[in-house]
């Protein structure tokens, strides 16, 4: 629906009543990440921790979901158990349409449910019901049983959480519709933590459209766009696993946790050997037409005289990575059965993989005995990691929990911060220097998708601190005028600021239209603000030694780049905040 | 007629449902259109379109108190939206459930005008002649408005 108010559903999970709020801001922020500071910096509390009940977990989308084209994810705001300061983390799925056929921008959850229970919300309902029988069911049989309790036409989006999320893992996910995540930063937790087992949005309103032919023009060009041009191909086809090989080529894929950046063995987990031996279907986030998301199968034989089982699993470059390559495990469905059990978890699955890489080569190392790990963790054994998933992801002992509070964490207590492979949270799966490790160290989400370091890399081999910040400013600045539309950042090439300016004014946003310029730097503001308020010290972050041994297509790593680069962003993120530098 | 002859390469990205609703019925919306798409059992199942199947003789037609649903030459219906008073009786009579209701009552169903076709990425949809059927125009069972 167009209208130059926000309209936000707090929900009070203690009492289950809701507020309806109308609230001003549109021009300034949009939606999505613009919204999603603008709420937190309203309903935070800043003297409390991430678990204290006010503490709001927020969902917000754009002026432009479900009105065009890969106008599709949802942005979930929140503090972090992972360092107790601002996050985002974004998804696709169903959830942003689902939302807006609800009829909201954005749907607050504070406080805490007396017991398990899941919340439902459509444009006519708001119920929350005892679901304390789903407590400590994995993500897959939740859903299942949520699918039956929650009956509709199929327009509804389910977020649930597996047993991490319960447990309070900083590394829990929140599970979009089986094949999509809120991943990083233990967004999980925070629904755990508020004894929230899922949440359904139910999408049954329907709006006027704006008169004129003017949008059904823009649609079909946006359309034509997605479609007829070569643009969007690349996620189609063998999707984002075409890094792998990519990757590996130029040595810069993260292997057994990076001790090395390229493997002879790559051929086993390249995307052509999962198109060509695993891949099931494709499958699309409501509302886009590419259909990036590959599903893979997993078909193990649990019986003698040939009895099967068969589960459908989604894979990405990023799961590829963290425990394929990551951990050794060069086998197709060997990594997709890890993933599966990760999936089930509800564990991030980057963080998880990253975790349990350092957790080996500290085993091999003697910093961590067996006793620790229960399973006795090896590169390359994918039956043993299914073992270690289910023991972080319920943290069984200390050493678990302690692992999934963040690596460096563990690594504080048992050594090994050397080569704990951590840019602000686990890293994601790009070796390719400098320029993206401390993107990824510094960046507002901790992640590969804040700013693209790893393509300025390979354009601009040249050390140059000052262009690269100017970069990291620009960069960030552009997704964030994206992720407040809340445009798939893979629609970036298509979504110009010329065709956004189009797409914005035909439905009828004539302001924010004007000037996406000060949208950006607005919203970069408010990002930087609300990080900076709970504490973020960027000055403060360091990059483990692993990173400055990394050798790669460029050569080795320069150490002096690289603090010069962190010191320079670290000033500039103060700046962009709204305050002096440190 | 509308058909959906390649469903299990459907990705369920709504697409179709979608275009139907912004072209033409001039709406943003999940429901208000002649396809609906819904996973058949759980994402992991594949997806299913709920379409209009161009009966002949129409039981929602028949169903309709009236003749806001009339039996269109061929198979399926035509909609004449100001006669219709809210009864809800076409839906009800559809045995393919093809009928929406949005929650003022108010009906939305293929018209098999083929326009959500080219908007499907895997072409799962198709326009093509109505089938030859068994029953003969006029041979179904009376339903009574
Ligand atoms: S709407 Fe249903 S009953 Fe009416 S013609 Fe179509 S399939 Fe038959
Ligand atoms: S054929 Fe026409 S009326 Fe039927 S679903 Fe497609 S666009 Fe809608
Ligand atoms: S447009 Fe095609 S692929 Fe998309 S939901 Fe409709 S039938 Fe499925």
């Amino acid at each position: 629906m167009i209208r130059d108010h926000f309209r936000v559903l707090r929900v009070d999970l203690a009492s289950g009543r809701g507020e309806l709020l109308e609230l001003e801001g549109r021009n300034e922020v949009a939606g999505g990440s613009g919204l999603a500071a603008l709420l937190f910096e309203r309903f935070a509390r800043l003297d409390r921790p991430w678990d204290d009940p006010e503490q709001p977990l927020i969902f917000a989308i754009g002026p432009l979901t479900g009105y065009f084209p890969l106008m599709s994810k949802t942005v979930c705001a929140f503090r972090s158990p992972y360092h107790d300061q601002y996050a985002e983390s974004h998804a696709g799925g169903r959830s942003a349409l689902a939302l807006r056929f609800a009829d909201l921008d954005a749907l607050v959850l504070t406080g805490r449910a007396a017991c398990p229970s899941c919340l439902l919300v459509g444009s006519r309902q708001l119920e929350l019901r005892d679901a304390h029988y789903l407590w400590g069911s994995d993500v897959l049989t939740a859903g299942k049983a949520l699918r039956r309790m929650f009956r509709g036409s199929g327009h509804r989006s389910i977020l649930r959480i597996g047993p991490a999320g319960e447990n309070r893992s900083a590394m829990a996910c929140i599970n979009a519709d089986t094949y999509r995540h809120f991943g990083r930063l233990g967004g999980g937790a925070v629904m755990g933590a508020k004894n929230v087992k899922a949440l359904c949005l139910v999408g049954d309103a329907s709006f006027p459209l704006p008169e004129g032919r003017a949008y059904t023009q823009v649609f079909d060009e946006v359309h034509r766009q997605v479609t007829a041009t070569e643009m969007m191909r690349k996620y189609h086809n063998l999707g984002t696993p075409a890094n792998v090989a990519v990757l590996n080529g130029l040595r810069a894929l993260p292997c057994r946790n990076l001790q090395q950046t390229s493997d002879p063995q790559v051929e086993g987990i390249t995307g052509e050997r999962f198109a060509d031996a695993a891949l099931l279907r494709n499958s699309a986030c409501s509302g886009c037409p590419v259909g990036c998301i590959h599903v893979g199968f997993v078909r193990e034989k649990f019986m003698a005289d040939n009895r099967y089982l068969f589960r459908q699993v989604a894979y990405d470059f990023e799961p590829i990575f963290s425990i394929g390559s990551m951990l050794g495990v060069f086998d197709a469905f060997a990594v997709l059965g890890l993933l599966d059990a990760v999936e089930r978890m509800g564990l991030d699955v980057m963080s998880a993989g990253v975790a349990l890489a350092w957790a080996t080569e500290a085993t091999e190392k003697d910093l961590v005995a067996e006793a620790e790990t229960a399973v006795g963790l090896r590169f390359g054994d994918a039956e043993t990691y299914k073992a270690a998933v289910a023991h972080l992801a319920r943290g069984t002992n200390d050493f678990y929990r302690l692992l999934a509070s963040g690596t460096r964490n563990a690594a504080a207590r048992y050594g090994g911060d050397d080569f704990a492979c951590v840019l602000g949270q686990e890293m994601a799966g790009y070796a390719s220097g400098e320029v993206f490790f401390v993107g990824q160290a510094l960046g507002l989400r901790h992640s590969h998708l804040d700013v693209g370091g790893y393509t300025y890399e390979e354009k601009h081999p040249e050390r140059d601190a000052g262009a690269a910040v100017a970069f990291y400013e620009a960069d960030e600045r552009e997704r964030a005028v994206l992720t407040s539309m809340v445009a798939c950042l893979f629609a970036r090439g298509v979504y110009t600021a010329t065709l956004l300016a189009e797409c914005l004014r035909c439905v009828g946003y004539e302001a924010l239209a004007q000037d996406l310029g000060a949208l950006g730097r607005e919203v970069q503001k408010r990002r930087w603000r609300a990080r900076l308020a709970t504490g973020y010290q960027p000055e403060a972050v360091t990059i483990p030694k692993r990173f400055a041994e990394v050798e790669n297509w460029k050569g080795g790593i320069d150490p002096g780049f690289l603090s010069q680069l962190q010191a320079a962003y670290a000033r500039r993120i103060r700046e962009l905040g709204g305050q002096a530098p440190a | 007629m509308l058909t959906a002859p390649r469903m299990e390469r459907c990705i369920g990205c709504h697409s179709c449902s979608l275009a139907c609703a912004r072209q033409v019925h001039r709406r943003l919306s999940w429901d208000t259109a002649g396809i609906r798409v819904a996973s058949s059992g759980g994402l992991t199942s594949g997806f299913e379109a709920k379409t209009c199947l161009a009966c002949n003789p129409a039981p929602c037609a028949r169903a309709c108190p009236t003749d806001a649903f009339s039996q269109r030459a061929g198979g399926g219906v035509v909609v004449r939206k100001k006669l219709c008073i809210r009864c809800g009786r076409c839906a009800q009579a559809c045995p393919v459930d093809a009928v929406y209701l949005d929650p003022a009552g108010e009906p939305f169903v293929c018209l098999h005008c083929g326009r959500c076709v080219p908007f499907c990425p895997h072409d799962c949809l198709e326009l093509a002649p109505i089938p030859e059927r068994a029953c003969l125009p006029g041979a179904g069972p009376e339903v009574l408005p």
